[in-house]
């Protein structure tokens, strides 16, 4: 039962990741009709500011120890948001760069250029920073409290860190939510992507739609990766791996669903981890991937979404 | 290499069936799966002038095959120019790399499926090898016998994963095979432990003293992969040459038949495609097949002479090398992605030593400002005014702080030298590298934006910058450097020019 508890809160804090990415995906998916390769080296970037900003931020006092001169609290709100203007900037800049000069390409060119992208930065990321792995817990944050400490559900611990990553990944997701749904902008994306010819036409700026979403997916992406990385070492490399748990993750819920992203993160966020804890942590991702070819050749439509019926 | 008179002859050539083609001098026969506008553009294009054009009718007229048997002859005849073991490998790897790269074209550029699973297919050619012709299961088939085995469990391997297609387009099949990617390295990366069995020797792979993988054998008579000096075996790139003319004859047959045919009218318009009638499905299958079989026969070269195979290799970086050269090259054109392949090879090769890196990078900076400015005005501008606004830089800089100039160049030769008098070489960078580096980016995003004189403007210290860049950090790291430029040569000729160098144009009709 232990076990089963402690597994339980490792596939929630990884599906909230998962979800966060899954998010992005599905919404440049659902306008664009783009797979945006370059998503997971977007969330990379973000693991990356956070630590840029963490280490910045927290060796302003005193040369030998880390000593913000704010509160912890303060300082990882902070590092969250600059982490996610900055991969808002680099996904804008991606969508204006590499995909809408081809919007009206064949379908294959945006693909090999997303490629291309996500190549560049995760190489580019290398170059300016090294391959060895980044970790938060290095600086001995809150003198390590922030990992330890928190209250017990049985025999086992539950970091606080932990439920603040589940809890601020949802309060991401609820504000997402009500952005695509309840506000201007949300109903013209939420048209763009049903038609968007029919949206241009009825005088919506597709231009500005496609970067309103470029922005939130890529904000999303910086999200998840500081809380990533606040419970695991980051490296140039976990985009890759990551893009696709996400993308895997949207397409169990169904790409282009919101809540559907949401649902598929945490599904395949406990999958792993009951795979991790009960099977073997070696065959765990051929698991997951196993799981997406049965979706994507049973149910391509995923959980939540609708059949895709091809116009002509 | 001109794949041009290959076009020349489909144009003309009569289609089988009702439709009845005039044969005539700059008949509009009719042709599928090419919009006749773009078909024609290079009878429009010829009225090039100057020598330069008449260089290129001229070029026009060599048949494909005079084409193919100079390639064939100039590596058969490498070894004699050059003892050095070092060159005669990296021509066998080239020579591997358009084998590759002819697969990958079947499936992207024919068949216009993007497929990212084409590597494994690679990786199961070798693998298969090793382990039918290797002391891993002290089997030992002669390659006669393995190697037409293994090309027919690449092409079964590729219809099987090829099924998905079926019922998949665009970016779902994108995905399916690139799972299918991954599924193979955690397979050849994990299979030392299958139920306490080794298969693939997990990460150390297969080969080395205990699991050997034996050389190729034909009929009894054995081709060691080295000599016994230890240096490279030439007789393997004799051996790769052979095998490339030979597939490259047979998928120019392919290409030139129905199938090849029903290939390209599959890529321009599936849907269109299927209301006329063809077996779309079923083309798609083949595609996959076609290229897989070609991947594994690869892969069994390149696994016999390596004597070995290890998982690092089929890793995705190999797939962006194949795509950079089958998109370079231009996808559908065979003597394209030849082409593409030599060149991103030796490129490739040539990064690996800052010293060579070097004149690349200025080669490359130069010609690329010849190329947009031609001979002008701007032309000089530009260059003279990096120049000089290098060494006044330079000045500068020293008389403030004397070791941010006395840093050392990466590499030797007189060009270093010139660099180093011309480049702010500090001795150490710190936090500049990175913050150089994105300003480079972000600069070299923003011209893309700018227009006229303005550009011009902009472009001068951002070629100083490039330079300062190149020199202190890019340099300095080989390996990130080499892939940091296959991702920029894939989005930028995606951007400007996606049909390569040697690719036809297509346009898309709405």
């Amino acid at each position: 039962m232990d076990e089963f508890i402690q597994q339980t809160i490792n596939g929630l804090t990884l599906g909230s990741v998962y979800a966060l990415i899954a998010l992005g995906y599905s919404l440049v998916y659902g306008v664009l009709k783009l797979l945006n390769f370059a998503h997971g080296d977007v969330y990379m970037v973000g693991a990356f500011i956070g630590f840029g900003m963490i280490e910045w931020l927290g060796f302003r006092g005193d040369a030998g120890a880390w000593e913000p001169i704010v509160s912890t609290w303060f300082v990882l709100a902070i590092v969250l948001l600059v982490a996610m203007a900055g991969t808002a900037g680099l996904g804008v800049a991606i969508e204006r760069f590499a995909y809408r000069p081809l919007r009206n390409a064949p379908r294959i060119a945006p693909l090999i250029s997303a490629l291309g992208v996500s190549f560049f930065i995760a190489y580019s990321m290398q170059l300016m920073f090294g391959a060895q792995q980044r970790d938060y817990n290095a600086f001995g944050i809150d003198n390590g409290k922030l990992f330890l400490e928190g209250f017990n559900i049985g025999n086992v611990r539950v970091p606080l860190l932990r439920v603040i990553i589940i809890a601020s990944a949802f309060v991401l997701m609820i504000v997402l939510w009500l952005l695509v749904t309840r506000t201007r902008t949300g109903k013209a994306m939420r048209a763009t992507s049903f038609d968007r010819e029919a949206a241009a036409m009825m005088g919506i700026d597709i231009d500005r739609v496609i970067v309103f979403t470029f922005v939130l997916g890529s904000a999303l992406a910086g999200a998840a990766g500081v809380m990533f990385a606040l419970r695991a070492p980051a490296s140039v490399t976990m985009g890759f791996i990551a893009g696709l748990k996400g993308f895997t993750a949207a397409v169990i819920g169904g790409i282009g669903s919101i809540p559907g992203a949401m649902g598929g993160g945490l599904i395949l966020g406990l999958a792993e981890a009951y795979t991790q804890g009960y099977v073997s942590s070696k065959w765990s991702d051929l698991f997951v991937f196993v799981i997406l070819i049965g979706f994507m050749l049973f149910r391509p439509q995923g959980l939540f979404g609708k059949a895709d019926i091809n116009k002509v | 290499m001109s794949d041009d008179h290959l076009h020349d002859d489909e144009l003309t050539r009569p289609l089988e069936g009702a439709q009845a083609a005039s044969t005539a001098e700059g008949g509009t026969s009719p042709a599928v799966g090419r919009d006749e506008w773009v078909a024609r553009h290079g009878e429009r294009a010829v009225s090039r002038a100057g020598a330069l054009g008449v260089l290129e009718q001229r070029l026009r007229t060599v048949p494909w095959f005079a084409w193919l048997a100079l390639l064939v002859a100039a590596v058969a005849l490498l070894p004699v120019g050059f003892e050095s073991g070092y060159v005669r490998r990296v021509a066998f790897d080239t020579v591997v790399y358009m084998l590759l790269a002819l697969g990958l074209n079947i499936v992207v550029g024919w068949g216009g499926l993007f497929d990212l699973g084409y590597i494994a297919f690679y990786g199961i050619g070798a693998y298969a090898y090793a382990m039918l012709s290797s002391s891993q299961f002290d089997v030992h088939l002669p390659s006669i016998v393995s190697i037409p085995l293994i090309v027919v469990l690449g092409a079964v391997v590729g219809l099987l994963v090829g099924l998905p297609s079926r019922r998949l387009s665009g970016d779902y099949l994108a995905i399916v095979t690139l799972f299918f990617f991954q599924l193979f390295i955690v397979l050849s990366t994990n299979g030392d432990d299958v139920f306490g069995k080794n298969i693939t020797g997990g990460s150390n792979g297969i080969g080395g003293v205990e699991a050997a993988v034996d050389p190729l054998s034909f009929f009894g008579w054995e081709l060691p992969q080295i000599n016994s000096d230890g240096s490279f075996n030439v007789a393997y790139l004799y051996v790769a040459i052979a095998v490339f003319a030979i597939v490259f004859v047979a998928l120019r047959f392919v290409n030139l038949s129905r199938t090849g045919r029903a290939w390209r009218s599959l890529r321009e318009d599936p849907l269109a495609a299927e209301m006329m009638g063809m077996p779309v499905n079923w083309l798609k299958l083949m595609a996959f097949s076609f290229g897989a079989a070609v991947a594994a026969l690869t892969g069994t070269i390149f696994a016999s002479l390596n004597a070995g195979v290890f998982p690092q290799t089929f890793q995705f970086p190999l797939l962006i090398t194949a795509y950079a050269m089958v998109i370079l090259g231009g996808a559908g054109s065979m003597a394209g992605v030849a082409f593409g392949a030599i060149i991103v090879n030796v490129l490739l090769e040539v990064l690996r030593e800052p010293g060579d890196a070097r004149y690349i990078f200025y080669v490359a900076v130069v010609a690329g400002l010849f190329a947009i400015f031609r001979l002008s005005v701007k032309l000089a501008v530009v260059l003279g005014g990096t120049l000089v606004l290098g060494f006044a830089v330079h000045v500068v800089v020293g008389a403030i702080s004397g070791r941010a100039v006395e840093g050392a160049t990466n590499g030797g030769g007189w060009l270093a030298d010139a660099a180093g008098a011309w480049v702010v070489i500090p001795t150490s960078l710190g936090a500049w590298a990175p913050i150089s580096y994105v300003a480079l980016v972000v600069v070299v995003l923003w011209i893309t934006t700018l227009h006229g004189w303005w550009r011009i403007a902009v472009l001068v210290p951002t070629l100083y910058l490039a330079a300062f860049v190149w020199e202190n950090v890019m340099l300095a790291k080989p390996e990130p450097t080499r892939y940091i430029l296959l991702g920029a040569i894939l989005v930028t000729l995606m951007v400007a020019r996606p049909e390569g160098l040697l690719g036809e144009k297509r346009v898309e009709i709405v």
